[in-house]
């Protein structure tokens, strides 16, 4: 099994040299699209049934916009995938791989196994808004940060009973603080249009910090 | 006020059984209290193993272990807490079943006696108000597993005098625990966030949107923590996550907090997580963590 990398404009995902870019070759048969213009690159494309997969970086948006979607019946050897990365921190060693209803199985196995021949975890997940983590995240830190306003408990007190409680590393509001409120507005703005759900909505403190962002440019 | 010597515990579940742990391992004579006989002889088991394990690692010497062993005394009889200082009630998440207990534990226990509950979700003031010693009552919420967590939220009802929220504080920090001191506010700090973000991950599984080990592989991964939430919740179990949803959404009304109907179809089928050797995962032993 070996990949080719279509690159078109910056990865979130791979921002710097990794082994994963390194490893690949010209004629690989899983064909990996990175960067922040996947759809132009995707689209055009041609004889997409020939490689063993097609694995395309996924931003907020579902895999769907990509590869259109059939009433429910969508899928083939076209995969999404993310590596998951909080705001402005290195991106973790996870690696989020989306499958639609009717994804080839044979597909989904090569590029599970080629994501962890270097060395990633790798969870599938449906092609929902959110996938898994920010799904479960993103709710969590909106609440800190208004139980934060409604005085439940100061920052460094939130912080720490979480941590201690629940053996988290790092509290929410010191994890927003390292990695910019900013960056969690725009993810929650991004699912809050795409679900409906008030639980995404941006907390006050969010749009606070990304309104003061681009006030000082 | 005396000094506090001998500590009960009532109710032998997952947070009994480990609060006694805690207790006895300090050096405070325990008693452990439960109307089930079978759920103090499943404490005895699991207390025994853990502290077996204590001893393989060298955190604690044979010597200490039988001293806490000896320390540490299952009854089914309430009169026996006669003899207690503190007590610290984790039975059912029940508003019913704890003022019963605790009406029943005011006549039995001497006037000195401190009454706590290690309630997640149930207001201190409200529990506190069916005792008959609501200004010596105060919350004790030890996290799971209590055994080797050392956070404790310690709130005040409304009518605790002061002295008596002292002196339980220090009795936890002479646990050697971390107490924090939080409002009596619906899941004090931890289940506030705790409940939903629970069942958001059981919805997730509900609708089929990742498998129970993909979503705990993804979640340790991203966020480094020690426990994904559906380990935790077959830690947990499903029983008790039924009654914190209802208490939390009953007080809150916050959509997140309403039980997935999964966790119900769960409990019918048996799945109640560890306690039952299976929930989202299968478990071959019914050990207990740590040592
Ligand atoms: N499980 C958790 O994660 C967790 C964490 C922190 C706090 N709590 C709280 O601790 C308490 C106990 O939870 P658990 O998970 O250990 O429950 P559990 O179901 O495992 O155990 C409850 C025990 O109480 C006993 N019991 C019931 N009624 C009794 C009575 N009237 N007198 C004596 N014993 C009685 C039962 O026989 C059972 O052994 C609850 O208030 C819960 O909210 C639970």
């Amino acid at each position: 099994m070996a990949h080719r990398i279509i690159q078109a404009g910056d990865s979130r995902s791979f921002p710097a040299a990794h082994a994963f870019l390194i490893g690949a070759i010209a004629n690989g048969d899983i064909h990996v699209y990175i960067g922040a213009r996947v759809g132009e690159a995707f689209t055009r494309s041609t004889n997409r049934d020939q490689c063993t997969a097609h694995l395309v970086e996924l931003g907020d948006e579902c895999l769907g916009v990509h590869t259109g979607e059939a009433r429910g019946n969508e899928g083939s050897n076209v995969l999404g995938f993310a590596r998951f990365r909080m705001g402005s921190a290195e991106p973790s060693n996870l690696i989020e791989l989306v499958k639609q209803p009717q994804t080839s199985p044979a597909a989904l196995v090569a590029c599970k196994a080629l994501f962890e021949l270097f060395g990633f975890k790798v969870a599938v997940c449906s092609d929902v808004p959110g996938r898994i983590v920010n799904r479960l995240i993103r709710p969590y830190l909106n609440a800190a940060l208004r139980r934060l306003d409604e005085r439940l408990a100061s920052a460094g007190d939130l912080d720490a009973t979480l941590k201690m409680g629940l053996g988290y590393p790092e509290g929410p509001i010191a994890l927003l603080e390292r990695t910019g409120l900013a960056a969690h507005f725009d993810v929650t703005q991004a699912l809050y249009e795409w679900t409906g759900d008030a639980a995404f909505a941006p907390a006050r403190r969010a749009r606070v910090a990304k309104l003061r962002g681009a006030a000082q440019g | 006020m005396s000094e506090i010597k001998t500590v009960g515990i009532a109710g032998a579940g997952t947070m009994g059984a480990g609060i006694a742990i805690v207790t006895a391992r300090a050096g405070f004579r325990t008693l452990l209290y439960d109307t089930n006989a079978r759920q103090l002889e499943r404490a005895r088991d699991q207390q025994a193993g853990f502290f077996t394990s204590s001893v393989k690692r060298n955190k604690l010497t044979q010597a200490e272990v039988d001293r806490i062993m000896a320390d540490l005394v299952p009854t089914t009889r309430l009169e026996d807490l006669v003899a207690c200082d503190l007590v610290i009630e984790a039975v059912f998440e029940d508003l019913g079943v704890k003022h019963q207990l605790f009406a029943a534990l005011n006549r039995v226990c001497p006037a000195h006696t401190i009454f706590a509950s290690n309630t997640s979700t149930i207001s201190i003031t409200e529990i506190a108000g069916g005792t008959g010693r609501d200004d010596r009552f105060v919350g004790m919420h030890f996290c799971l597993p209590a055994q080797l967590m050392k956070l404790v939220e310690m709130s005040p009802g409304m009518n605790t005098k002061p002295d008596v929220f002292d002196a339980a504080w220090q009795f936890c920090a002479a646990l050697g625990q971390k107490p924090v001191r939080t409002q009596d506010s619906p899941g004090f700090v931890l289940n506030y966030f705790l409940i939903p973000f629970n069942n958001d991950a059981i919805r997730m599984v509900e609708a089929g949107i990742a498998e129970p080990a993909d979503i705990d592989l993804a979640i340790k991964t991203a966020m480094g923590y020690a426990m994904g939430p559906m380990e935790l919740l077959d830690l947990i179990g499903m029983d008790t996550q039924v009654l914190l949803c209802a208490a939390m959404h009953g007080l809150t009304h916050e959509p997140r907090a309403t039980c997935p109907a999964l966790v119900k179809r769960m409990i019918a089928a048996g799945r109640l997580g560890r306690k039952s050797g299976r929930g989202f995962f299968q478990y071959e032993r019914d050990a207990m963590f740590g040592a």
